[in-house]
Parts: structure tokens; C-alpha cells; sequence
């Protein structure tokens, strides 16, 4: 539906994106997640026409839309400071898009009037957004941009401005409202549980370009560059060569993982956290002295000094551990929770 | 976004507006010739009869006179007006007032004092001037250090008063320091505003001391003379000196606050 | 606190005091100067307006109320007129002109942002009479602007460009516009860049986004401007003396001639008022305007 092929993007020295091509299906919940400064703004504000790339091309449903002037895209942005009229009340600022495409007075109160019920706001039409708390403003700028039902609906950092409980409540609102209008979304987020909850797919940017490609689950479970390993999730990483059985350390010996490279190609492995297991003394993979023990209520983390290792490794643990700082532990994990990564 | 390029018309048009009088009349104080209007090649002859002129020598002693002491004034009173207003009431009709010279029109000021002056039966002379400069000039330190007292720190001054500091002392230890580049600022605006002051002095001056301004409002209305440019080409270089090395010291001051 | 060893009322009574002497050190000396020459002053103004003129100037202290009902006088009221008229079209052009101007320095980067500012204001800082003065040379038979237009052969001989309405009003947008410019561009400035951007994405073209988003949120600036050149303009006496070659007079010269040569100090002062109730009528309508935005 949306396909965006071999874009770049330079300011100055900076290059903001580099050859990025993605592909987004219709009615897909697409997010496009990295650390700030990776590009991903840039690239959303390409698709809304404030910026223009120095290469590459974007179609939807196969029309060309960088040739089209911001204002004439069936693109939607919904701002991540929201930018709210604050001049209008509630209904104007919704109504603002639908009385640009010149539609009768009527039909324009019905969509305002059935958009603002669909986003639980329909008592505050008459309030201006000074008036608003950061939630309620937040529907506003959302009612604002889906009101136009755009093909395609941008989203900037949506829960960013917002406080924990807020925000927990807006990401399944925001999967409702996606599921009820079914229009395409892209959101832009650096907060990785946000884009986890919240997305059909991911793409992972750093650095102007784009990492991996997938699925939640799959990205956590299978990430596929080093910097995805590291970005996503907590992980333990360790460094090495492939080998049949997982990763030759060169302190740390043979460490189990699901190998699926030639051998002695230098590779990383990583184990997430809660997928290692705290044995006796003489089993396992490690051996190592505790260093810290924090308990986060329903989880503990465990830091575990290894010797060879500079940083400890990071396990985690179901509800509180019996473990105490300095006592002696040995780590161990199945062969599938390793997962190799080419260096 | 990008397509602002007609912009650029008015914006242009703008500075040339505003700079072509402004160039035509330094060009013109170097004319060799006698007439102001027609260039007729270099000289510094004006500037030699300018410097022979007593009118105007003796009308720039009487406005340094006129700025400098108003502007003394102004600075002590201002300072101590907005100290008072910011912080010893809350009268929204005292601010007012403090602020009422800066808006009314010069025109209203002068005439109100030539007819308090007359009514009281004062001589007319530069201490009339001084004093009506005083007015407005004590609006804007006042304005100027009101400003910086709303975002300078209170709890600085309770601090002091927390360590057994007496409230002057607090005064000129905390609050003056603090205070400083928002007072200079503001006399130095006083000050250029009286050297530029032409309505009111226009009013309140006696015949025989004449203001800078008011000799030149003399000589502009018998007629255009070559001397003038030179004069104006001058005024003019120590307002530009003025204006720039103000702006350097505020962002010095702004720099190091 | 703990140095004071008195009861109570007592501490109360000396922080009560220690606050009244703040408040006469502070407040007392600018008070009263502002008391004395301004107050005063300007009530010593208004008072004249309901009395006689002396037959050689000065006043008789007689009730009367012919000062207003000359103010209505066909000859005066034209010329109140005509000076609402002169400073309302200086300050609509000063707009027209200082907007394109001030929304461009707004969108400059930094640096030159603040040279743009800095040579907006440098003209305003020099001395008026030498800028109302250029333009005398520039403007006359044989100045600049005459002697372009021959060159370029677009004139066979120097038009009358001095000593008319439309000189009295270059004169005054040239004198004013700087105090355009600033509230403009500080307007502007503020003005979050996004809710263009949120303006276009919804659809709207950059007119449209101009009337009804960057328009009305810089209102208060646009006002604020129009005031500042305004109130100066419409009591302007210098401007039409020494451009408009006396032919056509300013409610401003009216005034000062009462003082200065008829000696009418009651109608002078009649005048005056009419001007300040002008400006306070501007006044409290930008106001209400700010307060609503």
C-alpha cells in the first residue's frame, strides 16, 4: 500500500536517512522505533510532505506522493505536541480538515459530532484546549486527524506527553480506535514498549537506516543485528565465534545457542535476561558471585559477576529471589534462548 | 513553507526604505559643493563650518547638561520606584502610573508641564527641561528594572534575610547586584532618549537655552543647509555606536547571568 | 525572629513599621515626583478645559462650556478628522509593509535574525528631526528621487513630491515603522511553527492557513503594532510642519498653536483631552483584544 523505495535524506553533513525502503500494508499498525536522531522523524515528516528527500520514492496505492503539495495529501499527521488551534474550540479545530474539502455545513457537524463520540469528547466541543487536560487534548489531535479519514494516519511520539496511567489507557484506546476506522497507522516512537504494544510490525531505525523489520514477538525473540540485540528488551550479550553448539567464547568457553552460522564466524550471542536460569553451584554454563539484587514486585533482577566478563550478567526472575549478594550461582539457558547474531 | 520567495520584496523594500535617506544624507555631508542636494564631489568643508557654529555647540552643551543630569535622576528614582512597585504593593494603579509618561504622547506631557510651569510661576530654562526629562526618562528605568526584578530570584533576597541581614543591607548587597545590568540598561535608554528629545524640550525650554534638537529644528525650518548633513552624518554615527555597542553589552550581560 | 526577645504584638508592630518605612523609601520619592510633574500637570490641563481664555492669553477662571462645543466646529473637527485619517492610512501601510517583513526575520536563521532586528531598529535610534530631514533633500525639486526619475526619462521636469498629504505620510511610516516591525515579529516568533504544518496536513493552502491560523493568533501583535504607530502619528506636529509645508495641519499643530501663538491655553487643553480619549478608547481596545486571544 505505502512504499517507500531507496529514500535519503542529508542536512548539512548529517545524513538524517540513507537508502531506507519499506513496504506497509493496508490497515497494518506499522511503527517506526529507534533512539532520537535515527531518522525516523525525518522520514515521517517526508511522508507528510514538510520535507522532501534527496533520493527515492514514495507511492501510495501505487500514486506517487512526494510530487503532491502537503496540504493535497490523503495523509494525516497526528502531531506529537498535538498543535492544537489554540484559537478554535475542540469542534472547530476538528472541523477545520473536513470544511478544507468544501463539504455541506450538515455533514461536516455529523462527522465532527460522530468522531468526537468515537474519542469519548463529545461534552468538551465547546472548550478551548487551554481548558483540555493532556489526555483530553490528545483524543483531540487524534478526532482531528482521523476525522478526514486519511488513508494513512501519522502518528508522532502519541503517548509521549503523557503521564504512566494515562498512557497505559490511550495505547488500547488508540488499538480500538485503529480496529474501528481501519485506516493504516504509523507511529514513531522511541519507547519500544510503546511500539511493542501498539504495533503489527516494526521497523528498527538507527542511525538513518533501517536494522530489522518485523513483527513484536519475532523482533524480540529473533533479533537480527547487534543493535537490535541491544535496543530491544534487555539482553546479555557475549562476544565470539560460531560453533555447532552456539558461541566459542574466548574466556567464557562454549556457550549454548541456536546456531544456525558457518563456523568461527565472528558472531554475538544473546540470552534475555529471563530466560536464564539460576542453578546450584556446579551445574550450568557460569559461574559467578552476586553482585545486586533488586525486586521490582512481580520480577528481581539479578546481577551476576562472571569472571572473564567485565559487565555482570542480568537475570530475572519470577517474584522474589532467594538469592543473597555474594553468594556464589551458576548460570544456564536452553540452547533456543541463544540467539546468535553475525558480527 | 518554500515558496516564500515574495517575500523577499516587501522585506527588501523595507530596508531600502529605511536606509536610502539615511545613506543620501551622509553622502551629502561630503559634497564639495553648496547645494544639498546635488553631489559635487568630496570635502569635509561642512564639517569645518559645522565645528565654527556656536548655536550648535552651545545647544549640544545644553542637551549633555539636560541628559546627564535627568538621567541621573531618573536612574535613582526609577530603581528606586520599581524596587517599591515590585516588591513593598501590590497596587495595580500605582504600576500604572509608573508606566503613564512612557504612553502618553510627548506632545500631552509638554504642554501639561509649559502650563504647570507657568502656573507655578517658574522660570523657564534648562532645569525645566531636566526635570520634564526626568518624567519619561524615569518610566523606562522603571520599566526596565521592573522586568528584571519579576525574574530575578526572591528567594535570593530571603536568603540574606534568613542570615540576619537587615533589609538594607539586603538591598545593596543582593537586590542592587542583581538589579545592575537592568539598571544600566535603563539609563542608558534615558539618557539617549533625552539627547534625541525635541517636542517637550520644545515646550519647556526658555528661548536663550536651546536644546541640540531644537537648533535643529530651527535650521531644518529656514531651510536645507549642506552643514546639517554634516551634522546629522554625526548624530547619526554616535547614535549607530550607541545602539551596537548597547546590544554587545546586553548580550554580554545576558551571557554572563 | 529569634534576636527579638519583645512580646508578640510588639514584633508585630515593629515588622508593621519596618514594612510602612520600605514602603515611603521605596515608593515615596518617585511617587510624589510623578505626582507633582505629571499629575498635576495634567490636571491643571483638564481643568482649563472648562474655562474662559484670558483676552492675552492665560485664563479666567469662568465656567464654560464653548471649548467643546469649538471642538465640534465644522473647521476643527475637520482637522481631528483629517489626523485620524493621516495616522490610520501611515499605520495600514506600516502594517501592509511590516508584516512581509517581520514574518520573514522570523523564519531567518539565528545569526541574522538578530542583525535583520538590530537594522530595523538602528534608524529609530537616531535623532528624528535629522530622519524627517533626509527626506526633505530626498523629496525636493532637485533631490535624489527627482533627479533618478529625469535620468531614467520617466519625467521631463521635478514633480511636487514635498509639502502634500502623501509626504506627511511617508514621513510618518518612515518615522514609525520600526514600532511595527518589533510587536510584529515578537508575535510571530512565538507563533509554534507546527501549527502551520498541522494547517497544511489538514488540507489548507498557505492563504488559507495565513487567514485562519497565523492571522489570528499574531492579532495581539498586529494590534500592538498598529497602537504604536498610531498614537504617535495622530499627534504628530513636527512631521506635517516640516513635510506638509503648513498646507495641511494636524490635530498636533492645532495644539501646540493654541499654546505657542493664540495663546488659547482652554482650547489647547480641550484638544488635548480629545487626543488622550482617542488613545485611551485604542488602547482599551487592544487590551479587550489581548485579553480574548
Amino acid at each position: 500500500m505505502l512504499k517507500i523505495t531507496g529514500v535519503s535524506r542529508r542536512f548539512g553533513d548529517v545524513t538524517a536517512l540513507s537508502d531506507v525502503s519499506l513496504e506497509i500494508r493496508q490497515g497494518e499498525f506499522f511503527a517506526l522505533l529507534g533512539p532520537s536522531g535515527c531518522g525516523k522523524t525525518t522520514l515521517l515528516r517526508i511522508l507528510a510532505g514538510f520535507e522532501s528527500p534527496d533520493e527515492g520514492t514514495v507511492t501510495l496505492d501505487g500514486d506517487d506522493l512526494l510530487g503532491q503539495a502537503a496540504h493535497r495529501r490523503p495523509v494525516n499527521l497526528m502531531f506529537q505536541s498535538y498543535a492544537l488551534f489554540p484559537h478554535m474550540t475542540v469542534a472547530k479545530n476538528v472541523a477545520y480538515g473536513l470544511e478544507r474539502e468544501r463539504l455541506g455545513r450538515a455533514e461536516v457537524r455529523g462527522r465532527v459530532d460522530e468522531v468526537l463520540q468515537k474519542v469519548g469528547l463529545e461534552t468538551m466541543a465547546g472548550r478551548r484546549p487551554h481548558q483540555l487536560s493532556g489526555g483530553q487534548r490528545q483524543r483531540v489531535a487524534l478526532a482531528r486527524a482521523i476525522v478526514k479519514r486519511p488513508r494513512l494516519l501519522l502518528l508522532d511520539e502519541p503517548l509521549s506527553a503523557l503521564d504512566k496511567k494515562v498512557r497505559a489507557e490511550m495505547q488500547l484506546e488508540l488499538k480500538r480506535l485503529q480496529n474501528e476506522v481501519g485506516i493504516t497507522f504509523v507511529v514513531v516512537t522511541h519507547d519500544q514498549e510503546e511500539a511493542m504494544s501498539l504495533a503489527d510490525r516494526i521497523a528498527v531505525f538507527n542511525a538513518g537506516g533501517v536494522e530489522q523489520v518485523d513483527a513484536p514477538v519475532e523482533l524480540y525473540e529473533h533479533p537480527r543485528t547487534p543493535f537490535v540485540a541491544g535496543f530491544v528488551g534487555a539482553n546479555n550479550i557475549f562476544e565470539g565465534r560460531a560453533c555447532s553448539a552456539g558461541l566459542a567464547g574466548e574466556e567464557l568457553g562454549i556457550l549454548p545457542g541456536d546456531s544456525g552460522l558457518p563456523d568461527g564466524t565472528p558472531a554475538l550471542l544473546a540470552v534475555r535476561p529471563e530466560r536464564i536460569r539460576l542453578d546450584g553451584e556446579d551445574k550450568g554454563v557460569l559461574g559467578g558471585e552476586v553482585v545486586d539484587v533488586s525486586f521490582y514486585g512481580g520480577i528481581s533482577h539479578v546481577s551476576v559477576q562472571v569472571s572473564g566478563r567485565r559487565q555482570p550478567v542480568l537475570v530475572a526472575t519470577q517474584g522474589a529471589t532467594q538469592v543473597q549478594t555474594g553468594s556464589k550461582v551458576a548460570l544456564g539457558w536452553a540452547e533456543g534462548d541463544g540467539v546468535l547474531i553475525p558480527q | 513553507m518554500r515558496k516564500s520567495r515574495l517575500l523577499y520584496v516587501p522585506f527588501w523594500a523595507t530596508y531600502v526604505f529605511l536606509y536610502t535617506p539615511i545613506v543620501v544624507l551622509v553622502v551629502m555631508s561630503f559634497n564639495a559643493g553648496d547645494s544639498p542636494y546635488v553631489y559635487e564631489g568630496f570635502s569635509l568643508e561642512w564639517y569645518g563650518t559645522l565645528a565654527k557654529n556656536a548655536a550648535i555647540r552651545e545647544g549640544l552643551v545644553n542637551t549633555l547638561i539636560v541628559a546627564v543630569g535627568s538621567t541621573v535622576l531618573a536612574t535613582v528614582l526609577g530603581t528606586l520606584l520599581a524596587v517599591g512597585l515590585a516588591r513593598h504593593t501590590r497596587s495595580r494603579a500605582l504600576d500604572a502610573l509608573g508606566m503613564l509618561p512612557a504612553v502618553l504622547p510627548d506632545l500631552v506631557l509638554g504642554i501639561g508641564l509649559l502650563v504647570f510651569y507657568a502656573t507655578i510661576k517658574s522660570t523657564l530654562g534648562l532645569h525645566s527641561v531636566l526635570l520634564a526629562h526626568t518624567v519619561f526618562g524615569m518610566a523606562f528605568v522603571t520599566a526596565v528594572v521592573r522586568t528584571r526584578l519579576t525574574h530575578a530570584d526572591t528567594s535570593l533576597e530571603e536568603a540574606s534575610r534568613d542570615l540576619g541581614a537587615t533589609p538594607f543591607t539586603t538591598f545593596v548587597r543582593i537586590t542592587l547586584p542583581q538589579l545592575a545590568p537592568g539598571i544600566l540598561a535603563g539609563a542608558l535608554l534615558a539618557f539617549t532618549l533625552s539627547i534625541d528629545e525635541f517636542v517637550i524640550a520644545f515646550f519647556t525650554a526658555a528661548p536663550t537655552t536651546p536644546t541640540l534638537p531644537i537648533v535643529i529644528y530651527s535650521m531644518v525650518r529656514f531651510g536645507v543647509t549642506p552643514e546639517i548633513n554634516a551634522l546629522a552624518t554625526l548624530l547619526l554615527l554616535v547614535s549607530f555606536t550607541a545602539v551596537i555597542v548597547t546590544q554587545r553589552m546586553t548580550r554580554l550581560t545576558e551571557s554572563l547571568s | 525572629m529569634t534576636r527579638s526577645t519583645g512580646s508578640g504584638a510588639s514584633v508585630r508592630s515593629r515588622a508593621r513599621r519596618s514594612r510602612a518605612l520600605g514602603r515611603l523609601v521605596f515608593l515615596g520619592p518617585g511617587l510624589t515626583y510623578l505626582i507633582v510633574l505629571l499629575l498635576i500637570p495634567l490636571a491643571l490641563l483638564i481643568s482649563f478645559t472648562v474655562f474662559r481664555r484670558g483676552r492675552f492669553g492665560g485664563i479666567v477662571y469662568e465656567l464654560t462650556a464653548e471649548n467643546f462645543t469649538r471642538l465640534f466646529d465644522p473647521l476643527y473637527l475637520g482637522v481631528v478628522i483629517g489626523s485620524l485619517r493621516l495616522a490610520a492610512i501611515a499605520t495600514l501601510i506600516a502594517l501592509l509593509v511590516g508584516y512581509p517583513t517581520a514574518y520573514l526575520i522570523a523564519q531567518l536563521p539565528q545569526k541574522w535574525k538578530t542583525i535583520a532586528l538590530v537594522a530595523i531598529v538602528l534608524p529609530f535610534w537616531t535623532n528624528f528631526l535629522v530622519r524627517i530631514y533626509a527626506w526633505i533633500i530626498l523629496l525636493s525639486g532637485p533631490g535624489l528621487v527627482n533627479s533618478t526619475l529625469m535620468d531614467l526619462g520617466l519625467i521631463d521636469k521635478p514633480l511636487e513630491l514635498l509639502y502634500n498629504q502623501g509626504t506627511i505620510v511617508t514621513g510618518l511610516v518612515y518615522s514609525y515603522l520600526p514600532l511595527m516591525v518589533l510587536p510584529l515579529y515578537a508575535a510571530i516568533e512565538k507563533l509554534d511553527p507546527q501549527l502551520r504544518e498541522a494547517s497544511a496536513n489538514l488540507g489548507a493552502g498557505p492563504v488559507r492557513t495565513f487567514a485562519s491560523v497565523t492571522l489570528p493568533l499574531t492579532l495581539p501583535g498586529v494590534l500592538t503594532g498598529c497602537l504604536f504607530v498610531f498614537v504617535p502619528s495622530f499627534g504628530n506636529f513636527i512631521i506635517p510642519e516640516l513635510l506638509g509645508g503648513g498646507r495641511s495641519i494636524m490635530v498636533g499643530n492645532l495644539i501646540r498653536d493654541q499654546f505657542l501663538k493664540s495663546r488659547d491655553w482652554p482650547f489647547g487643553s480641550t484638544l488635548a483631552l480629545a487626543l488622550i480619549a482617542v488613545l485611551i478608547v485604542l488602547l482599551l481596545a487592544q487590551a479587550w483584544s489581548a485579553r480574548r486571544a
